[in-house]
């Protein structure tokens, strides 16, 4: 027996006249916007159009209103992801704030914390980043070194968090520290914490720049930087637990499979030049995956508003949807032959330009290929 | 599940999981069609799900019967029951009354004139051992015994009999329907695409299975991560089917032939699948897997034949490719949102 299941999730009627209201609103705003940034998409920031959202209560949709939120459900939420997504919105300044670093002070932050800081997310004025791996500690997320030792009134942070996306821009990184250095406190000895990036000494943040030049990661090092005790997220040594669940969240959305569908929208287009039967077969193919990715990616939202725990299906949409992502700039290859650009000012270029550099990390970020496999083994009883 | 889904689910999938033995396989392998079987099929009405209950069916639909024709896969039960079933519904959807016994899918050229079906169609399903067959001919849903009918035995790579039949001039019963002109292919991918999901389903858990079972170098080979980073491709692979087929199932339910796309979705993703995942389990399963003792080339001689009939995955891609390039880059988004 198949340890996941997917139950089909038909979208509500009532989502339709949201999904009007998006992309009217879309059409307008990326009207100036070059395909090439478009193709950024969720790591694309624009604090501007993040404000617009909010001002539209497109952020936190399913948060309670007293934290600034909008009580929606999660398929209204699903249709304005994959429409901001298929039209290659800005979206990336407020994404990780309203997908993941929300939802888990929602569920395990101080009251305190939610209310000083949830409304300003939701209106799109408040960001977050996400402090997790570390030089020594990649996929082996337990070995996490970065310590945070009792003091006084909170907790003295040293050591490096790497490969943080967005550090440079946002405002508040949710970090997992180090808080028992016992051996044998390898998984039980890790504590959230939510760490003010704008205002505390000690930290410094230090761009990396990718294969194609764009810094939007980072290294982030802390040398006796203080976080007091009220900026503990849930309760010390949970850490653990508490990323598996908020990794779920950042596993379960439809940019698992969506980071390269304006290549695919791109790629149609210069098939149309040419007329004919040309690629007809190849993109037939890619329908039918799309499709497929997205039925999948609709039921792992169907088990979110029931309130199920989606951690395994979503592996298994991430692992399914990168294949998919990375394979598009191979079949634009295949398929059209030409070079992909840079500055060229044609938009297939460009954009096949930036995902051809760009898709190797789709299989990186947010777990590898090889750990979500592995989890998807553990779910069919092999380990 | 609803309550009929439950039910059904319990009917097909424990009476096939205790009949279809290996040694019933052989024997069907060998010729010998298991009419025992067939009538315990048929009595358990697993044929007649799309039959309404005023003519002696289960009067459900689509999303019903995508869970008999899946454990029909599954189980890889040597009988015509996929195609049975489409026929049937076929015949209704004509206002023809559903005879007993084996009826298979005439998929070929024939013509009708006062009444009487000539022409013939290659590939059909149990041919030899249909009491009826049903065409599709300009519209006509037509009903035409198969007792005169010169049939010419042939077999595909699993070993099911995929008959040549020639009829001339025989007596039929033929109702205009509402069916497009390719009913008889869409359709028939669609049955075909949820045998394979059912297949892909059952290699995935026989592949799992063995993995614990089969020890070297000291542990269960399922032990090792190249396994179980395979095993976890293959299960995916099973799982995006499960959904496609579910969804394209569902689809015709609920706008009949315009689910022509999600037909053409789910037989194109299966087919892909079919090819990932035939390799993966023949790889995990070694040499015994190979052999024709072992019992699972049962399911992946039916793979490689099924992602053929009524189209292959590449010729549904083609068509869907050429619609979607017509529809214009712009238009991609919104029609798939829309369905």
């Amino acid at each position: 027996m198949q340890p996941f299941r997917f139950d089909l999730c038909e979208l509500p009627g009532e989502t339709e006249g949201l999904r009007q209201e998006i992309r009217a609103f879309l059409a307008e705003e990326l009207k100036q916007i070059p395909k090439v940034t478009r193709a950024q998409t969720w790591s694309g920031s624009d604090p501007e159009f993040s404000r617009k959202m909010g001002a539209k209560g497109w952020i936190g949709m399913t948060w309670p209103k007293q934290y600034g939120g909008h009580e929606r459900s999660f398929f209204d939420r699903y249709v304005m992801l994959e429409e901001m997504l298929a039209a290659g919105a800005p979206v990336g300044a407020h994404w990780i704030g309203d997908r993941q670093s929300g939802p888990l002070l929602l569920r395990f932050g101080t009251e305190e914390q939610r209310q000083k800081i949830l409304p300003r997310v939701a209106k799109g004025e408040c960001y977050f980043c996400i402090g997790m791996s570390e030089p020594d500690s990649g996929s082996d997320l337990a070995a996490t070194r970065t310590r945070a030792e009792k003091v006084d009134g909170g907790y003295r942070v040293n050591g490096t968090k790497l490969w943080t996306s967005g550090a440079h821009t946002a405002h508040y990184m949710i970090a997992l520290f180090r808080t028992d250095f016992a051996a044998e406190a390898k998984h039980s000895g890790l504590t959230q914490f939510l760490v003010d990036l704008k205002n505390t000494d000690g930290i410094t943040i230090r761009p990396i720049k990718d294969l194609a030049g764009n810094a939007h990661f980072n290294e982030v090092v802390f040398e006796d930087a203080f976080v007091p005790d009220n900026m503990l997220v849930g309760t010390e040594g949970s850490g653990w637990g508490q990323v598996t669940a908020e990794l779920a969240f950042e596993r379960s959305g439809p940019e698992r499979y969506l980071s390269s569908f304006i290549l695919m929208v791109e790629m149609i287009r210069e098939l149309e030049k040419r007329g004919g039967e040309e690629g007809a077969r190849e993109i037939g193919r890619l329908v039918a995956h799309l499709v497929t990715l997205r039925q999948m990616s609709l039921s792992v939202a169907g088990m979110l508003e029931k309130g199920e725990n989606p951690a395994l299906e979503a592996s298994v949409v991430k692992d399914l949807g990168a294949i998919f992502e990375q394979d598009m700039p191979v079949r634009a290859h295949e398929l059209l032959g030409i070079a992909p650009g840079i500055g060229t000012g044609n938009d297939y270029e460009d954009v096949l330009g930036y995902l051809t550099q760009t898709v190797p990390s789709f299989s990186l970020r947010g777990g590898t290929r090889e750990i979500l496999r592995g989890i998807i083994a553990r779910g069919l009883g092999l380990r | 599940m609803n309550e009929l889904q439950t039910i059904l689910s319990d009917s097909v999938n424990g009476l096939l999981a205790e009949r279809v033995t290996k040694a019933l396989v052989q024997k069907a392998e060998e010729g010998d069609f298991p009419t025992a079987l067939w009538n315990e099929v048929e009595a358990n009405g697993l044929t007649r799900v799309l039959v309404p209950e005023s003519q002696g069916g289960a009067g459900g639909t689509w999303a019903d019967a995508a869970i008999v024709l899946k454990a029909a896969g599954e189980h890889v039960a040597p009988l015509p029951l996929a195609d049975a079933l489409l026929a049937n519904w076929f015949l209704v959807q004509a206002g023809i009354e559903v005879p007993d016994g084996v009826t298979t899918l005439l998929d070929g050229a024939f013509t009708l004139e006062g009444g009487k079906l000539s022409g013939e169609a290659s590939g059909v399903p149990y041919g030899r051992n249909a009491a009826h067959g049903v065409a599709i001919v300009k519209g006509e849903v037509v009903l035409v015994p198969l007792e005169g009918a010169a049939i010419e035995p042939g077999l595909n790579v699993a070993r099911e009999p995929r008959d040549r039949v020639v009829l001339k001039g025989a007596e039929a019963t033929a109702k205009k329907t509402a069916l497009p002109e390719n009913a008889m292919k869409l359709y028939g991918a669609l049955i075909r695409a949820c045998q394979m999901a059912g297949a892909l389903g059952y290699l995935s858990s026989q592949s799992v299975a063995y993995a614990n079972e089969r020890t070297q170098f000291g542990k269960p080979i399922g032990k090792f991560q190249a396994i179980q980073q395979q095993l976890a491709v293959l299960s995916t692979q099973a799982a995006a089917c499960g959904v496609v087929t579910d969804h394209a199932c569902a689809q015709v339910d609920k706008r009949g032939a315009e689910a022509a796309f999600e037909i053409a979705v789910a037989k194109i993703r299966v087919d892909d699948a079919s090819s990932i995942a035939t390799s993966i389990a023949h790889q995990v399963h070694g040499a015994i897997g190979f052999t024709y003792e072992h019992g699972l080339h049962f399911a992946t001689r039916r793979l490689w034949s099924w992602r053929a009939e009524f189209g292959a995955g590449s010729e549904w891609a083609t068509m869907l490719g050429r619609e979607t390039i017509a529809a214009g880059a712009d238009a991609l988004w919104p029609n798939v949102t829309a369905r």
